[in-house]
């Protein structure tokens, strides 16, 4: 199965960290890939915050497409960058020919829009981008994310390889975030594709998780009709990001809810709550976005706060330590040990399966009962 | 000279002889008394007798003599239905009704210039559809099977209307919580098994009440949250003012019988009805009435209806009621009103061709009342319905939900309006992997009669084996108001059978959760079958597998 791991901390971190925290769980998953997912970003980024960034790997014809696309649309670029590769012999890696983390200037008429009205236009750009280049042909190209703040790199291969590839294990102050969420991925469920691995990404929130999503199909024929950007569905794990990005962007409910939509409390056990109407209410309208696999998910939403929940019967693994000023959520407890080895063991957190916690910016633990 | 009876009707132009062992019968006569048709009579024939006499073998040839025997009527209004009462009360096994292939019966049956009622659905049981699908997603390693033993299952389902998620009267309070502004559709969760509207005119008293003591049972000793459905025709006063009503979904049809008795008895009701049907159509007589026989309508049928004894004819359609759009909500909004919007109401129609286009129009529904639609297949039915329409009408009704639950998803409105399937679940006598495969296929519940009247002792089957429930001679005391008759109906052991039987459903349908992983029903995992038929795998958009 993947195994996954999230960092969260006050100061800039290196991908070689998160790397390292998936290092020594590696007999945990099959070598097949590693995708990342880095917010609040520093380093060469630090200066471009506020410009969308668009993550994506293609073909030299598909970085043509990419570019004639986003100019037609009235977008400029604004600062590319490309990760230093390593062409070493051996690598067990699925390269694409360019991979390029690019920010972009609004379209002139778009500079002053409001923010909700440019959230639009970038989910519209990324979806239209990702069919255009589908359309182009088979593999010609892959984008990610296109969003202020937020760099993505999905590739297929063996992890170890991929950040050695990418000269992810030297640790610099080039590529540097105050978030990182990260997986090594076992061979997904359906198609083998870069898009199907995870941490995913949609206005804002991320999500990656560990498991077996057994009612993947309930929850992708009813999410299809829910939201414009809500597509792809290469991976049973996607369905919990637009399950996340649903319940909290689209319904605007309270953080906790997702929990009570994703694993319902039995109907004996809502009879006896207080809030029995509003939990029963929830239950009986979103049926079809519960989940009844073993999975660890954990989330990350656009304000930074960071999630983590677990299926109802608690069947797969996942334990939250502290060091300092960072917070990190892993699969097995030695991928912890490995980048706090100084950390207080004894406070880690094994989420329950009633349960949501959530780390908030100023690196507080909330622990939430469903 | 004497008349040739070649013309006339002899056993073996009817469906089913009788075999009759002179050596073993004693003669007693139980069989002609078991006999509710009058198939069976004792008489007389005139015989040739060889005796001996003396110590050594002398056989001689006596005078004719007078023997008594059982024989069969052989005329169409008696004849055997091969329902085997005279075998079980024999007590040397000396008869036994033998089906007859060689039979005229299609030729002799319409002798009386009428369609003839009685017979169950033609599609036989070989065939279905059901038993091509099996459940092909086996949860294993990553992805673990539940322990059906130990695990808890949440085994509900809604009847009544569910709001969409951005409809429903949430709000953030100031606590952080979501707090309900206004009330809901009310939703009852109930049992995703229910027993089907069978009426009290249908049935007898007995078979009748053996049910609803069944439901209430299985109800309060259980736990398992079933509920009956009263069929049209209402229910004794006393049931009407009972906290039991709880229980009972109460049935309006076409003919509205019992609905004055209903409405005189609301303002005494301690408790409300779990829900309504309004029945449009029947899957086993689809766009015919239902008919009960004047030879049924007993004295308390009377009462109950509140017409005299005669034949009472449900229309085939609800007089005055016109389109979808607006004449079933009026009624929805007339019944929803009289309860004071705290009883879900929802609509039964013979599955159909149209199915699709009413379930389209009912999820339109504006007024977010309609509770919930049910689905009623051509192999429902008991022997009722006239035989044309059991043989030659109808619509299966596997295709037909899997059709409406796709037009859902499509137009992502799956579950506001709870769906709900009968005719044929059962029907070889595994209810639980029917509503499983059903609810896997988009129900989220089903319906059962037919397998509920074999529970307690119907010999009926879909082979033309008695099915007389029309006749008022129930050989078994379940469809017939003939106080003898009804006598024959344990019914404490008839109940116990049903309890018996939702208990194994209950183990049945936690088995088959189990190993696909699902702790609540797994309404629409189509993922989770596959089938062996391929033209049944395109259809129903579900894995081939082979």
């Amino acid at each position: 199965m993947c195994r996954i791991g999230a960092i969260k901390s006050k100061d800039f971190v290196h991908p070689s960290t998160a790397l390292c925290l998936m290092q020594s769980q590696q007999k945990g998953h099959d070598n097949s890939g590693f995708a990342m997912v880095m917010q609040d970003l520093g380093g060469v980024f630090a200066d471009y915050k506020d410009k969308p960034l668009m993550s994506y790997a293609c073909t030299d014809a598909g970085v043509k497409i990419v570019e004639d696309f986003m100019r037609e649309k009235g977008f400029s670029l604004a600062f590319h960058w490309s990760p230093k590769k390593n062409d070493a012999t051996g690598l067990d890696i699925e390269l694409m020919q360019h991979y390029h983390f690019e920010n972009w200037d609004y379209p002139k008429l778009m500079a002053n829009a409001p923010q909700a009205e440019k959230e639009e236009l970038l989910t519209g750009i990324r979806l239209e981008l990702r069919r255009v280049l589908e359309d182009a042909g088979d593999k010609i190209g892959f984008v990610y994310s296109f969003w202020p703040d937020v760099l993505t790199l999905k590739e297929i291969g063996n992890p170890k390889d991929i950040g050695t590839y990418f000269d992810l294990w030297n640790k610099n102050d080039k590529l540097m975030a105050k978030i990182i969420t990260v997986q090594c991925r076992q061979n997904t469920n359906y198609d083998i594709v870069r898009y199907a691995a995870h941490p995913f990404f949609n206005q804002g929130y991320t999500v990656l998780a560990n498991g077996e999503n057994t009612f993947y199909v309930k929850n992708k024929e009813c999410q299809k009709n829910l939201h414009r950007s809500y597509i792809g569905f290469e991976s049973d794990s996607q369905c919990f990001l637009y399950t996340l990005h649903y319940v909290h962007r689209q319904l605007k409910w309270p953080l906790t809810y997702f929990k009570h939509v994703i694993t319902p409390l039995p109907f004996d056990q809502i009879e006896t709550r207080d809030d029995a109407q509003v939990l029963l209410s929830i239950r009986q309208s979103l049926p079809h976005l519960e989940i009844n696999g073993p999975n660890t998910i954990i989330g990350v939403l656009p304000d930074g706060t960071m999630i983590n929940t677990c299926d109802s019967k608690k069947l797969r693994p996942v334990v939250i330590g502290r060091e300092g000023d960072t917070v990190a959520l892993s699969s097995e407890v030695c991928g912890l040990n490995d980048i706090m080895p100084n950390r207080d063991a004894s406070k880690d957190i094994y989420t329950n399966e009633r349960e949501t916690v959530i780390i908030n910016n100023d690196l507080e633990v909330l622990r939430c009962k469903q | 000279m004497q008349t040739v009876k070649i013309n006339d009707i002899t056993p073996n132009d009817l469906p089913w002889t009788i075999e009759w062992s002179e050596d073993k019968c004693k003669m007693c006569g139980s069989c002609t008394a078991a006999c509710t048709f009058g198939a069976i009579e004792a008489g007389v024939e005139g015989r040739g007798v060889t005796f001996s006499e003396g110590v050594a073998p002398n056989p001689q040839a006596a005078a004719k003599r007078a023997v008594p025997v059982i024989r069969q009527v052989a005329d169409i209004k008696h004849r055997c239905t091969g329902c085997g009462m005279c075998e079980k009360v024999c007590p040397n096994r000396a008869i036994r009704p033998v089906r007859n292939e060689d039979n005229r019966w299609n030729f002799v049956n319409r002798s009386a210039g009428m369609p003839k009622r009685g017979g169950r659905s033609n599609l036989g049981v070989e065939d279905r559809t059901l038993d091509k699908i099996v459940v092909g997603r086996i949860s294993q390693m990553t992805d673990p099977s539940l322990d059906a033993l130990r695990h808890t299952f949440d085994m509900r389902a809604p009847f009544g209307r569910i709001l969409p998620p951005e409809q429903l009267p949430l709000s953030v309070g100031p606590d952080g919580t979501l707090q309900m502004d206004k009330p809901l559709p009310t939703v009852n969760w109930i049992y995703p098994l229910v027993f089907s509207d069978m009426s009290i005119g249908a049935l007898s008293t007995r078979c009748w009440e053996a049910i609803s003591m069944a439901t209430a049972y299985l109800n309060e000793e259980c736990g398992i949250p079933i509920r009956m459905c009263s069929g049209e025709g209402g229910m004794p006063v006393s049931l009407l003012k009972s906290e039991l009503l709880k229980y009972m979904i109460l049935q309006i049809a076409s003919g509205h019988f019992g609905w004055n008795r209903i409405i005189k008895a609301m303002p005494d009701m301690v408790a409300d009805p779990a829900g309504i049907i309004i029945k449009i159509g029947q899957g086993a007589k689809p766009g015919d009435g239902g008919l009960l026989m004047a030879q049924k309508v007993a004295k308390h049928i009377q009462a109950i209806r509140g017409v005299p004894k005669s034949d009472l004819l449900s229309p085939p359609n609800h007089q005055g009621l016109y389109s979808i759009e607006e004449s079933v909500q009026k009624m929805f909004l007339s019944l929803n009103a009289a309860f004071k919007f705290r009883v879900p109401v929802a609509i039964k129609t013979s599955a159909t061709a149209s199915s699709v286009s009413i379930y389209n129009n009912l999820l339109r529904d504006p007024y977010n009342i309609v509770g919930g639609y049910l689905i009623d297949g051509i192999q429902g039915g008991t022997g009722a319905a006239n035989e044309i329409s059991l043989d030659h009408t109808g619509h299966p009704v596997v295709s037909k939900v899997r059709d409406c639950y796709n037009a859902a998803v499509a137009q992502g409105r799956q579950g506001q309006i709870p769906l709900w399937a009968a005719g044929g679940i059962g029907l070889t006598g595994n209810a639980a992997a029917d509503a499983f495969k059903v609810i896997c296929l988009g129900a989220n519940g089903v319906f059962v009669s037919k397998i509920l009247l074999q529970l307690m002792g119907c010999v009926g089957n879909d082979r033309g084996r008695c099915n007389a429930c029309n006749t008022g001679l129930c050989p078994a005391g379940l469809t017939t108001q003939e106080k003898k008759l009804v006598k024959r109906l344990d019914i404490d052991k008839a109940a116990q059978n049903i309890v018996d039987y939702v208990l194994a459903f209950d183990s049945e349908m936690k088995k088959m959760m189990a190993p696909i992983g699902n702790s609540s029903l797994p309404v629409g995992r189509s993922d989770a079958l596959v089938s062996t038929d391929e033209a049944v795998a395109n259809k129903l958009g579900i894995q081939y597998a082979c």
